[in-house]
């Protein structure tokens, strides 16, 4: 059993922590900013286990992954809800919603009858969606402290300090955009959010709406509590959300659920996604400074919470026994 | 003479600069910077937009490493001033771009409305004046009126961007006739239709009209290959420009036969 260092604390590095120390390694969980972290681009996630609707064109990789990833959050987190996915355009934005329907796959059409069996929330207010029946979604905090403490009760020691070069054997490094002194093509993209608690309003699963200017998303947490979501800046501004996006969010959400009118402002805030430039995922395999193997786990764009399972399956595989995963995992020259 | 002949001999000249070719384009909306560099090298594209407001939310440094990205392509980079709704944001947002990009060039828009994002014309004539007299070169995305046009042209506006149909809307040139007369009435000014076009055909045929180039951001960023569409609009752009050059046959009621009739024994 190998000695293995991994450093942050995000929805990347729990799970590495969580199949790694479940295969008997001997795992150190680093992170300044607390286990789980306090400062990660995971703590700003919705939650949404989209593997087909996030497979528009450009992305199939990650819905690949995203498809052997479901199978892994399946067995491991007795929370995941698995809902499906929907998808809704207003009469005016069909054009959007057939896009949409051509470019992804593993969907049904539905129609009036059927998006308000599905969501009474939405009766009678739309004509035309999609149903990705195979989609699921979590709640991020909830995930990160579960598997945060599967991990600890595996074994796995958790440290709120900055890593140290160490004995380890292995070092996994899942520190998002702060691995950008190593990973230079490494960039933010900009995600906003508003998280608010409306008792009077039901949603079984995530709601997407396709829209020209504001495409957004509503995924409903415990607590009554719904997660809205939109923004995708090319920008490394970690500061907190604009009044602009706020506002587009809110109206755009009210415009889906005029109850939604009601809710109230738990809070809303901003991070930035770790992405390579074809924002596909990637394990690169480097050294750290006393030569041993140091495996970079970056790179995961919008799909943080639904690509780290499989990414940190790759990584024991590899561990455990050098196995390849093309495309995936990949020798450092120096072009990250 | 090849097509690559024909290209040399053809540029286009805009505020002095040569441009090899017709084909701008957008930057935003691409599933990846990846897919968007691929994109734009195999469109041959000189001039490449950028919006300065969505993409550098914060202090305005934020975006720098998308706009090394874009600097990194070779191509000419023209900021815009999408989104602005007033003049005087235009005017602001125009001066940053400067700085940022070091370029004098700006794509003014001005909005009306966030559903059409039809140009507010009057703010775009004020904005376009007070832009030129900041020493700026002015392109100007317009509407195909002729009335407008005048004043921009008399704002200092050497080039004019009309749309052919709502940003994004994919439509096609709404207005053909609108957009002649606008070709008629400024056979030399450099006239490059900006939005609204949805497929290559679309491009051809402004080319064909003798529009100067287009501008496509949204057909090629949301296609399902937006590589593969790039090159399809930059051959479409080529295609309408020979045509144009060449001397297109006008339509004519009754038919003519292609074949020679004369000499036909008769039997």
């Amino acid at each position: 059993m190998a000695k293995i260092d991994i450093i942050g604390a995000g929805a990347a590095g729990m799970w590495q922590a969580f199949l790694l120390s479940r295969q008997g390694h001997k795992v150190t969980l680093y992170d300044p900013a607390g286990t789980p972290s306090q400062n990660c681009a995971s703590g700003c996630a919705g939650g949404m286990l989209g593997s087909y609707c996030e497979g528009e064109p450009g992305h199939e990789e990650a819905r690949d992954l995203g498809l052997e990833a479901m199978e892994i959050w399946k067995e491991h987190y007795p929370y995941l809800k698995l809902n499906g996915t929907l998808v809704v355009a207003s009469p005016r934005d069909v054009a959007d919603l057939q896009r949409f329907a051509a470019v992804t796959q593993g969907h049904t059409r539905v129609g009036a009858d059927e998006i308000s069996a599905l969501e009474p929330a939405l009766e009678d207010r739309f004509r035309d969606g999609l149903f990705y029946k195979d989609e699921g979604h979590i709640e991020p905090f909830v995930a990160l402290e579960y598997f945060i403490k599967e991990a600890a009760a595996q074994g796995t020691k958790l440290v709120a300090e900055a890593w140290e070069e160490t004995d380890a054997d292995v070092v996994v490094d899942c520190r998002g955009l702060a691995a950008r002194d190593h990973l230079k093509t490494l960039r933010g993209v900009r995600g906003e959010r508003v998280v608010v608690d409306c008792p009077g309003v039901t949603l079984s699963r995530p709601v997407r709406m396709t829209h020209p200017r504001i495409p957004f998303y509503i995924v409903p947490w415990s607590n009554n509590q719904f997660m809205i979501g939109t923004t995708a800046i090319e920008s490394d501004d970690r500061g907190p959300a604009t009044l602009r996006s706020v506002t587009e969010i809110m109206a755009a959400a009210y415009a889906l659920i005029p109850a939604l009118g009601e809710a109230r402002i738990a809070f809303m805030d901003a991070d930035v996604r770790p992405s390579f430039p074809d924002n596909a995922p990637r394990i690169i395999i480097g050294k750290t400074q006393s030569g041993r193997p140091r495996l970079y786990v970056n790179g995961l764009f919008r799909h943080g919470f639904l690509l780290s399972p499989i990414l940190a399956k790759i990584t024991a595989d590899y561990i455990e026994s050098g196995a390849k995963a093309p495309g995936v995992l990949l020798e450092d020259h120096g072009e990250w | 003479m090849t097509l690559a002949q024909t290209k040399t001999a053809d540029s286009l000249s805009i505020y002095g600069e040569t441009v090899g070719s017709r084909l701008l384009l957008g930057t935003s909306q691409y599933p990846s910077p990846d897919i968007l560099r691929r994109s734009v090298e195999a469109s041959g594209s000189e001039i490449v937009t950028v919006s300065l407001r969505r993409e550098s939310s914060g202090d305005g440094k934020a975006g720098q490493r998308f706009f090394d990205l874009l600097k990194s392509f070779g191509a000419r980079v023209l900021p815009n001033t999408a989104g602005c709704h007033t003049a005087r944001e235009a005017i602001t947002t125009a001066h940053m771009a400067r700085e940022v990009f070091e370029t004098d060039w700006i794509k003014l828009e001005v909005i009306a409305n966030d559903d059409t994002l039809q140009p507010d014309v009057y703010g775009l004539v004020d904005a376009a004046e007070k832009l030129t007299r900041d020493g700026f070169k002015v392109l100007p995305y317009c509407t195909e009126d002729l009335s407008v046009a005048q004043r921009l042209v008399g704002a200092g506006c050497q080039v004019l961007m009309p749309w052919a149909a709502p940003i994004g809307s994919a439509r096609g040139l709404m207005n053909p006739y609108g957009l002649r007369t606008l070709r008629a009435f400024y056979p030399d000014l450099p006239l490059i239709v900006d939005a609204g076009l949805g497929a290559p055909s679309h491009a051809a045929l402004a080319l064909e009209m003798g529009y100067d180039g287009v501008l496509i951001n949204t057909a090629v960023a949301k296609a399902a290959d937006s590589v593969a569409m790039a090159v399809a609009f930059a051959k479409a752009v080529e295609a309408g420009r020979l045509a144009y050059r060449s001397g297109i046959m006008p339509p004519r009621d009754m038919a003519s036969p292609s074949s020679p009739v004369a000499g036909l024994a008769l039997l």
